[in-house]
């Protein structure tokens, strides 16, 4: 663009008398109007492209491009529109006379609307809202399941939103307290787990960790130092589990609630969150078990991730939900969400752990070697140098599975739990509702909601990677 | 159940066996209060849930009506939504009693899966709708048409009989779900859609002009649908299928939901009175109180009553009673008699 003029005053050596020699500083103009505004924004990204005519090349060229474009967003109009005169134009929005289906018929098949009409039918969605959310739950109890939700996205949004003081303690909450309260809120506890039990895991905990302090101390020598090195996280595990049970063992009055009585997007909630928030400590002991130099480890990691990458999550909810059952002894039955949970769980940590080990992969030799040099230990060096470290790089990865995995949780419903995609296909069955419009309105749903939580954790993901980037 | 499992699968420890599997399953339904029934993930009039989430449909009431006779009460009953393939191991492995599930009873499932049929409560057949404006008045004229149906099923395999014992080409357009198959054929991919008649009735009111369709007379399969339990515990066979025996004996006699009390006290006619408990210890001999049949009527009605309110010409399916109308009325429903 820029070339040298040769009548430039400063090009020139000398400076002769009578050349003109700027004493003052050229005013600040504003851009040229086809920069700026609307007008530039469309020259800049749309009209540039093709407004070079200056060879028969250029101009063909041009022409392409504007028809190109001209297509393009003709395409993207109509399907724009098609799809905003399906949902919200076109659509029926209430059954006054109570006639269900007949709200959504046309003239041809016995209704009062104009043939060929084609637009969503949200009668029929708001008759199975409380399906679609919460399935069979009963009624008198979903308030039970609405003060889960509630508490869960207080301190969801507490841990999240970066101003808000005490996000360490909410973040406790949120991973330890909350877990317990929302399955006694939600199945009603009062299992009666005997005190003996909850007594035993109490004192093996404190235990464990009671060598983890002697280990911290160096009073340990040998294999006890060894074990010493996770038996604290083992303690803590005891503890929580023992906890766990005390609460869900206490009778509060809460009337019990069968799991197969939830549904919708409960299900849907219930299976993502567990997967995803037991997924990644698993992965990363996973990851971390894959790359270690104890071979026991490394080989019962190994076996674990390829075993659960190698079988599709379809297989595994099979496995759990038809064969189980076989294996065990009759009138023994496992509670048959708590089956899939699991599957999904284990499925879902094998994936984690190969996003994981991606991150150590790509951390320097140089920080190992330097966490080493420092004197940390091998879970000091990990927990402070290492991981912060890796996770940052792949949290792209981590986002993009634990999405893959919300949107997984709709298999469940092909082993009878009805998740959100699953309830809303049960009410399609419903032939009070029946009409050429009731699937596609059922599905609409079923994707804005997907959208919506998917959408939501990709954005996340997005302000998370600005945040934690150093800049190198 | 989820107490000994969240106990089991977070504290590592072996499940342990409770006295339940000693017992016969009226003693173990008894001992938990509920009957646990496997139904459809929905299939109109048969089972699916309503606004409100309450199972409704001819298989829902046969459960409801083994509640009310064992109970007393017709809501002490629990549904499990099962697919195709998990039915039968669901039965298997006691995680439900009575499977009501619009399941085919044929030979191999009665002999090699260690289960038995109750009997029938809804004699289907798989039939043919096609496009009225394609001339076609008989599936003989079918030849060389474009199908749709379900993948895995037997209409699959039935339709592929039909058109080879007839020596006619066809083509087979197979897709998962019941919408995509109404879809295709709405959207004009095959001249013909074939599912069991009471489906054809269901999927109907999805297609965009429905009274530009027709049901072809042929029948070309036989799908009697039943209720299925456990082989090896035959009280708790007598129990259901003698449930679905009292539901259709009660509409031969004219005995309805409303009526049934009234009739109990005002009748001298043996038969309804042995079926009602007025005489004999029928019910003791399935291990039951004298009035089970009474209270099954009470909580679902007769068959006939559960038809209509279910399947029957005034509901959106609109199915005539055809072959599941009463033997003395041109069907072929024929339950043994109660003495």
């Amino acid at each position: 663009m820029r070339q040298t003029d040769k009548s430039d005053p400063r090009s020139t050596s000398s400076i002769s008398s009578d050349a003109y020699v700027r004493e003052t500083e050229a005013p600040y103009l504003p851009p040229p109007p086809s920069e700026v505004g609307i007008k530039g924004w469309l020259y800049n990204n749309i009209f540039q492209s093709m407004s070079d005519f200056s060879s028969p090349a250029a101009s063909m060229r041009s022409l392409l491009v504007a028809m190109f474009t001209v297509f393009v967003f003709y395409f993207f109009a109509t399907q724009l529109y098609g799809l905003v005169d399906f949902a919200l134009l076109s659509a029926v929005w209430s059954d006054a006379d109570g006639v269900k289906r007949q709200a959504c018929w046309t003239v041809e098949q016995g209704g009062s609307l104009p043939e060929g009409w084609h637009g969503a039918c949200w009668p029929y969605i708001f008759a199975k809202t409380k399906f679609i959310l919460f399935g069979a739950y009963p009624l008198e109890d979903l308030w039970r399941v609405k003060t889960t939700y509630l508490v869960g996205s207080l301190l969801l949004v507490w841990v999240l939103i970066e101003p808000l003081p005490y996000r360490k303690l909410a973040s406790l909450l949120l991973l330890v307290v909350f877990p317990m309260f929302a399955t006694l809120m939600l199945t009603g506890g009062g299992f009666g787990y005997s005190q003996t039990t909850v007594g035993l895991y109490t004192l093996l905990g404190l235990a464990l960790i009671t060598l983890r302090r002697l280990g911290i101390a160096g009073r340990l020598t040998g294999v006890f130092s060894d074990l010493a090195s996770v038996s604290g996280i083992a303690g803590w595990t005891l503890i929580f589990i023992a906890a766990f049970m005390a609460i869900i063992g206490h009778d509060f009055g809460l009337t019990n609630i069968d799991t197969r009585d939830w549904g919708g997007l409960l299900i849907t909630l219930v299976v993502a969150i567990t997967a995803i928030v037991a997924s990644l400590p698993l992965g990363i002991l996973l990851a971390l078990g894959r790359r270690s130099q104890m071979p026991i480890a490394r080989t019962l990691s190994i076996v674990f991730i390829e075993f659960w990458r190698g079988v599709p999550l379809i297989t595994v909810l099979f496995m759990a939900s038809v064969m189980i059952p076989l294996f065990m002894p009759e009138g023994v039955n496992f509670d048959s969400l708590l089956r899939a949970l699991i599957g999904v769980t284990l499925w879902q940590s094998a994936y984690m752990a190969e996003v994981i080990r991606g991150g150590l992969q790509a951390i320097d030799k140089g920080q190992y070697e330097a966490a080493d040099a420092m004197g940390l230990t091998y879970w000091q060096s990990m927990r402070l140098v290492i991981l912060p470290q890796a996770l940052k790089h792949v949290l792209p990865g981590i986002v993009n599975t634990v999405i893959s995995v919300f949107k997984d949780t709709s298999l469940v419903s092909i082993v009878g739990i009805f998740d959100l995609l699953g309830a809303t296909q049960s009410t399609l069955a419903d032939a009070a509702w029946s009409s050429p419009v009731q699937s596609p309105t059922g599905y609409l749903v079923v994707a804005s909601v997907f959208f919506f939580f998917c959408f939501g954790m990709s954005r996340y993901s997005i302000y998370l990677e600005k945040k934690l980037d150093r800049g190198h | 159940m989820i107490r000994r499992t969240i106990l089991s699968a977070a504290a590592g420890i072996a499940m342990f066996a409770t006295g339940a599997n000693a017992a016969t399953t009226l003693e173990a339904v008894k001992a938990k209060g509920f009957v646990q029934c496997g139904v459809s993930q929905g299939l109109p009039g048969f089972s699916n849930a309503d606004d409100s989430g309450n199972w409704t449909g001819i298989d829902v009431d046969l459960c409801r009506a083994v509640a009310a006779a064992i109970f007393g009460d017709g809501s002490k009953v629990k549904f499990s939504p099962l697919s195709a393939k998990q039915r039968f191991t669901a039965l298997g492995s006691g995680e439900i009693d009575i499977l009501s599930r619009n399941t085919t009873w044929t030979m191999t499932r009665d002999t090699q899966l260690g289960l038995n049929f109750a009997g029938v409560n809804y004699y289907d057949g798989q039939g043919m709708m096609v496009p009225a404006g394609l001339g076609v008045k008989s599936a003989t004229e079918l030849d060389g048409a474009n199908i749709c149906t379900n993948t895995g099923t037997t209409t699959e395999l039935n339709i592929t009989d039909y058109f080879r014992a007839n020596n006619m080409s066809f083509n087979l357009v197979a897709f998962e779900k019941a919408d995509e198959v109404v879809a295709a054929y709405d959207a004009g991919r095959c001249d013909v859609y074939t599912t069991d008649r009471s489906g054809l009735a269901a999927q109907r009111t999805k297609l965009t002009n429905p009274d530009a369709h027709l049901v072809l007379p042929e029948i070309i399969s036989k799908e009697p649908l039943g209720p299925v339990v456990r082989q090896g515990d035959d009280q708790w066979f007598n129990i259901v299928r003698w449930t679905l025996n009292a539901l259709i004996n009660a509409e031969e006699m004219g005995i309805t939901k409303a009526n049934a009390k009234s009739r109990l006290a005002g009748t001298e006619n043996p038969a309804i009175k042995r079926l009602l408990g007025g005489e004999g210890k029928f019910g003791e001999e399935l291990g039951l109180s004298n009035d089970w049949a009474l209270n099954a009527i009470t909580a679902v009605g007769n068959y006939g009553e559960s038809y209509e309110a279910n399947v029957g010409p005034n509901t959106p399916l609109k199915l005539d009673r055809g072959v599941n109308a009463l033997w003395n009325k041109g069907g072929i429903l024929y339950a043994a008699p109660i003495r």
